[in-house]
């Protein structure tokens, strides 16, 4: 069995909570004692129905609002995958919290109401889905008993969904039409809607293959920390922890530590006392190298053959996430896994209006705004691109001054 | 990789960024399932080292005495250091009033005493079992959680959480509750004591003992529970789902003996977890209220 992670985003009227309580409705994890809780708070709302927002909207400030403010994360299983969902808000005013939810899924699901059809909010979801790379898109076309089950509603919203997906990069966009409320098309293939043959919602999340752009990609390793118990028995012990972001590590191969460029032999994996012939993608491991190279947290071993870029200079999609906009003339710390380093962003070099998707130039950036930008680092750090790999693609910039994260970076490019 | 792997694998990197981001970080260890479970990662993640942390137990005073007899015997078995902060004295330092009438829990005390440890101890941040599925609250909050100097959490003002990317940067007097298995549900923790063999606490097993009934949840019956005339003590067949101390506890009629009757019983389980927990029913946002000032 393996873990399926997907996003939904969107506002209060769009059915979202509908949908999520009815998946969690369907698959049992639902439990008797949470739904009472739902149904003593509904009654309190005085409008008779059961409020399936309550199962997300896990705060007062939210319930009381009736919207959701920062991301819910709700766990369901059947036989064939374990689901994480993020449930992440649509309101502009929290974007940076959906980027959050945005950053570890495999999947989005993108609502769409059959009555109004593709509108702004649509575009700015799936503009976000892009930048954050998420590689599979489902639109769910929600609220289909109200437009009677029409088959040309549905296909007038996906020919305008896939004009939209002509400028992003979603690798891979399905449609279902659905009604949260009524069920179709939910756990089980609605009879309402004979002309779609495809899955139902959750037939499709349990099959659905998620391209995890893991092909091809190159071997990396950031040590987080060294293990060396200095007892008299394991004197000369000295292991590299990690977790593998990227690629296969195996016994034998020649690796280089960077940023320092000392090359050696990978000697021995072990994980849990047990040694280990290779270490995939996303294993957390020690690996031993055959040399004494000095190597600490934040220094990162990959393949003598299959080297990232290393740079004090890159070009960077930016999310600005704080309050105070960004300031050219500060310096900011940037972590990437568990390397810190001072850094200055340089300039500016455009700014997206996530509404029309226009790029322009820019002096600056504010809260939630979406951009490009160039910086330089303190020390020299070894990213890939975002695209080849997010886990080694991507860092935050820290407020020195109040140690708050104030930016998601996806690095593009370096800069000479 | 499947399933527990991804989860486990998942849970070390994260007590591996503890050890590389913190000074003196500390393992939250209350003798439950969950920070069993993370005792079992903290081996797999430090192992032939030390932990890079002491274990820290918050202890009521109302503990089940097998919890107590368990944790003693692992902290033997591991080598590592135990630190217990006693509520007891907190309520003899006047810090706290112990609650009266026959309710009475020293379950809201323990936020004193926590806090009361970790600035003691200058701690910077906690490792705690909590998991998002547990509850509404706990579905919202980051996996590094920073507390402000009063311990307080602000759901309003989280910081942005990014891939495995954890900001633990804080200021002299804030700490961070770290959650590595909070993408851990009721089911998967329990798969993966079986698939690890780790040994629980011998109340997670059905057994008989005396209960009395308390707003329609079966409680063991200890001297803690001030009972009285109007209390029937039955003899009954139980075992508990989650370990709290015994006064919030609750207890669950159960015929699992052993760790494939408790998978097949929470499958079947229309009740959640925390619904045998009656510091969850004070009111509905009873979780966040705790969490915000101090709870982990």
């Amino acid at each position: 069995m393996d873990i399926l992670k997907f996003i939904t985003a969107g506002s209060v009227d769009d059915g979202k909570s509908t949908l999520i309580g009815r998946l969690l409705y369907d698959t049992n994890a639902i439990l008797d004692d949470q739904l009472e809780a739902i149904q003593r708070a509904s009654r309190k709302n005085n409008d008779g129905t059961l409020d399936l927002a309550i199962l997300t909207d896990g705060l007062k400030a939210e319930r009381e609002q009736g919207i959701t403010i920062d991301v819910a994360y709700k766990y369901f299983q059947t036989t064939k995958r374990k689901f994480i969902i993020a449930d992440a808000p649509g309101h502009v005013q929290y974007t940076r919290n959906m980027v959050t939810g945005a950053s570890n899924a495999d999947l989005a699901i993108i609502l769409i109401d059959a009555r109004k059809g593709v509108v702004e909010q649509t575009r700015r979801h799936s503009f976000l889905v892009s930048l954050l790379a998420i590689p599979n898109v489902l639109v769910c076309v929600n609220k289909m008993d109200m437009v009677d089950y029409d088959k040309a509603v549905f296909d007038k919203i996906m020919a305008d969904y896939e004009r939209l997906t002509d400028s992003l990069r979603i690798k891979q966009v399905d449609y279902i039409p659905v009604s949260a409320l009524k069920g179709d098309n939910i756990a089980t293939e609605s009879p309402n809607i004979p002309w779609y043959n495809g899955k139902s919602l959750l037939s499709f999340l349990e099959t659905v293959n998620i391209s995890h752009m893991t092909d091809n990609q190159q071997a990396r390793f950031p040590v987080q920390w060294v293990v060396r118990p200095q007892t008299d028995e394991l004197h000369d012990y000295r292991g590299y922890a990690g977790r593998v972001v990227g690629g296969t590590f195996e016994v034998g191969d020649r690796i280089v530590a960077l940023p320092s460029g000392f090359s050696s032999t990978i000697s021995r994996i072990e994980f849990a006392a047990a040694d280990l012939q290779t270490a995939e993608n996303g294993a957390s491991v020690i690996i031993h190298l055959a040399d004494n190279i000095d190597i600490s947290r934040g220094d990162m071993l990959v393949k003598q053959a299959e080297q990232p870029m290393v740079s004090q200079r890159y070009e960077a999609e930016i999310c600005w996430m704080d309050t105070k906009p960004l300031d050219l003339n500060q310096f900011y710390l940037l972590q990437q896994h568990g390397k810190t380093t001072k850094v200055k962003i340089q300039d500016v070099v455009y700014r997206v209006n996530v509404e029309t998707l226009q790029k322009s130039t820019a002096e600056n950036l504010g809260l939630n705004d979406i951009g490009k930008i160039q910086f330089k680092s303190a020390d020299p750090l070894a990213f890939d691109s975002y695209i080849a790999n997010k886990a080694n693609g991507g860092a935050i910039l820290i407020d020195m001054r109040n140690n708050l994260t104030v930016a998601a970076l996806m690095i593009t490019e370096l800069v000479d | 990789m499947d399933y527990l792997d991804q989860l486990e694998a998942e849970a070390i990197y994260i007590l591996r960024e503890v050890a590389g981001q913190f000074e003196k970080p500390a393992l939250l260890f209350s003798g439950g399932k969950d920070s069993i479970t993370l005792v079992h990662l903290a081996e797999k993640a430090f192992r032939p080292g030390k932990f890079p942390f002491p274990l820290v137990h918050i202890d009521t005073g109302h503990n089940f005495p097998e919890t107590i007899a368990f944790r003693d015997e692992l902290i033997a078995r591991l080598g590592e250091k135990l630190i217990v902060g006693y509520v007891q004295d907190s309520i003899n330092a006047g810090k706290v009033v112990e609650q009266r009438g026959k309710h009475a829990s020293r379950n809201a005390l323990q936020t004193v005493t926590l806090l009361d440890t970790i600035s003691q101890h200058s701690f910077d941040a906690c490792i705690g079992g909590a998991r998002r599925d547990e509850e509404k609250a706990r579905a919202k909050e980051r996996i590094f959680s920073v507390r402000d100097e009063f311990g307080q959490w602000d759901p309003k003002r989280q910081r942005p959480e990014l891939w495995d990317i954890y900001n633990g940067r804080i200021q002299q007097g804030e700490n961070v509750r770290v959650f590595p298995i909070s993408n851990w549900t009721e089911l998967d923790v329990w798969n993966y004591i079986r698939r690890e063999n780790i040994q629980l606490p011998s109340i997670y097993f059905s057994h008989e003992r005396n209960v009395i009934t308390r707003n329609g949840q079966l409680m063991a019956a200890a001297e803690f529970l001030n009972i009285d005339h109007e209390d029937v003590v039955e003899y009954r067949k139980v075992r508990f789902r989650t370990v709290g101390d015994m006064t919030c506890t609750a207890a669950v009629p159960s015929e699992a003996y052993h760790i494939d009757d408790i998978i097949e019983e929470i499958r079947q389980s229309k009740i959640s977890e925390r619904g045998a927990r009656m510091d969850d029913k004070v009111s509905e946002a009873a979780m966040e209220d705790r969490k915000k000032s101090g709870y982990f």
